[in-house]
């Protein structure tokens, strides 16, 4: 039974051989001199520069990217059950209202969390960036 | 018309408690604002009680062994699994309690999250069809995923995104296997790919690739070398209450599905995923004993230390009887009683919200906290697997039916990595008894998780002592019906 | 008529790209993305052998599977959210209070 895996073993072992040599015999062949505008990322232009933070976008976008894939995607249960509404009857009709008073509950917690508020989006750590600090440098004494 | 399909919801019954009271509790907590913890830790027992005497009254069922559709299995190794996982909740719950309002962080949505991710773990061991156990795999880890960030510490809030990453990349993989089961037996019933494979004779690609994909997204989710390398970080990240109640539920319910997948499912081709599982147990013991050895964190031990305790219930999964079943099962039992209640100890011993575990935080605990010493004691030999605690019954039983099924190598290598795990647990106990306290840390003594610890050490040295309290009722469950 | 192979090696391919997109980038945003390009690889997949087998399961696990792919893309939205309000980072390799 095993032996019939044997071929995929060697085959793996050959694969991984050849790159370990071919870039190992890579590094003895090609020559290294390098030279401040070789290392540089482009031949012309600006130096890129990391924008400030790092993001290009607020925060806030993305809570309200989160809030809507989850409403959004509610719908692609919606719309096999309404093409076959009338075949389903009854018992489509209580089983959808029960998914759907589910999506409410979340909405509703929602609402009362804040999380719709676009001025204060909803602080999921209470705190100054200072305690963290402070508390990362215990963390890392520690 | 379609007629409505007739639907037997009792078996599901647990499921339907556990979360519509995690649903009641987080509309009912959004609507009053900020409401008692005291109130939501009462409400979440009751819910779990509730639901455990639901899934009680299950043993007896004798209607159809699957119903809604042949999606949920009716039997009797769901009931014992969700008795384990629902007493885990309730752990998890009393731990949660103490440790967040000592925190001064409280959260009420602490008791929603938990009893979901406690009915997805429930839903994932009562699962027949491969779609259930997907999403009940989902439920609980994200549930997870939030409770790893509830906690005012950053290393919690990045444990919680490794633990995310690395979880949503291996159900990636356990999904693609599942469509290669589908594909390979042209349905996601558990028993029914069984059926379609049973027929076929040769090398099925697509069958071995499904097997190899499921194990792989198992192996994270239960922390197998070598998908382990989220454990520590997460299991020290995370705040200690959260970890002991997922390092205990995660393990029982995973490694129940994974019993139904191998032993039902992929049962065709018992001898294709044996030398892998067999491969998975031996590099799970023997490097999560030897990596342990150079922790100098109690949370980071018992990291390593869980992943190695994954190799040794691997190593009772191979064998495929029902004997093999009911020591995994105890095995299960043991590990959750013994893990919840270190980790209880390591909360109460720790102190406060900086959580320092590091060793030198243990050392000479006996001398401030004999209680708590001795309580540490007695888990950690449990975990060692030293008799009379239940860990050494639950190691004799594995490798027991691992030498039975013909794999004494298997357990030989079990033996030896529990010698050396004796090592590094022994060298707690002793910094705990023979060095001078360095740090100055009061150990705090709390009714309720008091209690708790109480329990699980009386269930540790009881069923260490007596194991055929509970043997008889695994082995009933054991069978499974297809 | 498209042959079941052909469409099994492209879901594979997407699902190696995205494989290939969580290991090698640093952006937790981007690395969400390559999962969320595996999940569809295996959607893929299983639309496909719904189509083969004859058999209706596989397109509504596919929805299943979509619905999940949303719920970890919230969870991992706030996720991301949570570390960059504490570090203004979402750098994978930024994020290393512990040890890998």
């Amino acid at each position: 039974m095993l032996g019939d895996y044997l071929p995929v073993l060697i085959l793996g072992g050959l694969a991984f051989a050849f790159v370990v040599a071919s870039l190992f015999a890579s590094s003895l062949l090609r020559p290294s001199r390098p030279s401040p505008a070789k290392l540089a990322p482009y031949e012309c232009g600006n130096e890129p520069v990391r924008l400030p933070k790092g993001e290009k976008f607020s925060v806030k976008f993305y809570v309200v990217a989160m809030m809507f894939i989850i409403f959004d995607i509610e719908t692609i249960f919606l719309f096999p059950w309404a093409v076959s509404f009338r075949k389903l009857g009854l018992f489509g009709l209580v089983e959808m209202a029960v998914f759907i008073a589910l999506v409410f509950v979340a909405y509703v917690y929602i609402w009362m969390q804040g999380g719709l508020e676009w001025e204060q989006a909803p602080r999921p750590m209470e705190r100054t960036a200072a305690e963290g600090e402070q508390e990362e440098e215990l963390l890392r004494a520690g | 018309m379609i007629p409505a399909p007739h639907l037997d919801f009792l078996p599901l019954l647990p499921e339907l408690i556990v979360a519509g009271v995690a649903v009641a509790l987080l509309v009912g907590g959004a609507l009053v604002g900020r409401p008692s913890q005291t109130v939501l830790l009462l409400l979440t027992l009751a819910g779990l009680i509730a639901a455990a005497a639901a899934s009680a009254y299950l043993w007896n069922w004798d209607g159809p062994g699957r119903v809604l559709g042949e999606m949920i299995q009716a039997d009797r190794l769901a009931v014992v699994s969700r008795m384990i996982l629902l007493g885990v909740g309730a752990f998890g719950a009393l731990y949660g309690h103490h440790y967040f309002a000592r925190t001064g962080v409280a959260r009420m949505e602490f008791y929603p999250l938990l009893l979901l991710a406690v009915s997805g773990m429930t839903l994932l061991v009562a699962s027949a069809d491969l779609i259930v156990v997907f999403l009940a795999l989902e439920i609980l880890s994200l549930a997870l995923y939030i409770l790893v960030a509830l906690s005012f510490r950053m290393a919690s809030a990045e444990a919680s995104m490794k633990y995310f990453l690395l979880g949503a990349f291996s159900s990636a993989f356990f999904l693609y296997g599942l469509a290669m089961a589908y594909g390979a037996a042209g349905t996601t019933k558990i028993d029914g790919i069984a059926l379609a494979l049973s027929g076929r004779t040769g090398s099925q690609p697509l069958a071995l690739a499904a097997v190899g994909l499921l194990l792989i997204g198992f192996g994270f989710k239960v922390s197998v070398v070598p998908f382990h390398m989220w454990t520590p970080d997460v299991y020290q990240g995370a705040p200690t209450s959260v970890t002991a109640f997922m390092a205990a539920g995660t393990k029982v319910a995973a490694f129940t599905a994974l019993i139904r997948v191998l032993d039902v499912s992929f049962q065709p081709l018992t001898w294709d995923w044996r030398p892998a599982v067999w491969a998975l147990a031996a590099a799970s013991m023997v490097l999560g004993s030897l990596l342990a050895i150079a922790q100098t964190d109690l949370k980071r031990l018992l990291g390593y230390s869980s992943i190695a305790h994954a190799g040794f219930i691997l190593t009772g999964l191979i064998a495929t009887d029902g004997a093999g079943i009911a020591a995994v099962t105890f095995y299960l039992v043991a590990y959750s009683v013994t893990v919840l209640g270190a980790f209880g100890t390591v909360m109460l011993a720790s102190g406060g919200i900086r959580e320092r575990t590091s060793f030198d935080s243990f050392r000479g605990l006996a001398g401030r906290s004999p209680m708590l010493a001795g309580l540490l004691t007695l888990f950690l030999l449990s975990l060692a697997g030293i008799p009379p605690t239940v860990g050494f019954i639950a190691k004799a039983g594995v490798f027991g039916s691992a030498i039975r099924a013909g794999f004494w190598p298997l357990a030989l290598i079990g033996v030896l990595a529990s010698v050396v795990g004796a090592f590094f647990y022994l060298r707690v106990i002793v910094l705990m008894y023979m060095e001078e306290p360095q740090a100055e840390l009061e150990p705090e003594g709390a009714a309720l998780p008091g209690a708790a610890l109480a329990l699980a050490a009386g269930l540790t040295l009881v069923l260490g002592v007596f194991p055929q309290i509970i043997l008889p009722v695994l082995e009933k469950a054991a069978i499974l019906r297809w | 008529m498209i042959r079941l192979p052909l469409v099994l090696f492209f879901s594979a391919v997407l699902f190696s790209t995205g494989v290939y997109g969580v290991l090698a980038r640093r952006n937790g945003v981007l690395v969400l993305m390559s999962i969320e390009l595996m999940l569809n690889a295996v959607n893929v997949n299983l639309v496909a052998f719904s189509q083969y087998v004859r058999d209706i399961g596989g397109q509504v696990f596919a929805l299943f599977v979509i619905a999940v792919a949303a719920a970890e893309v919230g969870i991992g939205l706030a996720i991301v959210i949570l570390i960059f309000r504490n570090r203004e980072s979402i750098n994978v390799d930024e994020v290393s209070l512990l040890k890998w």
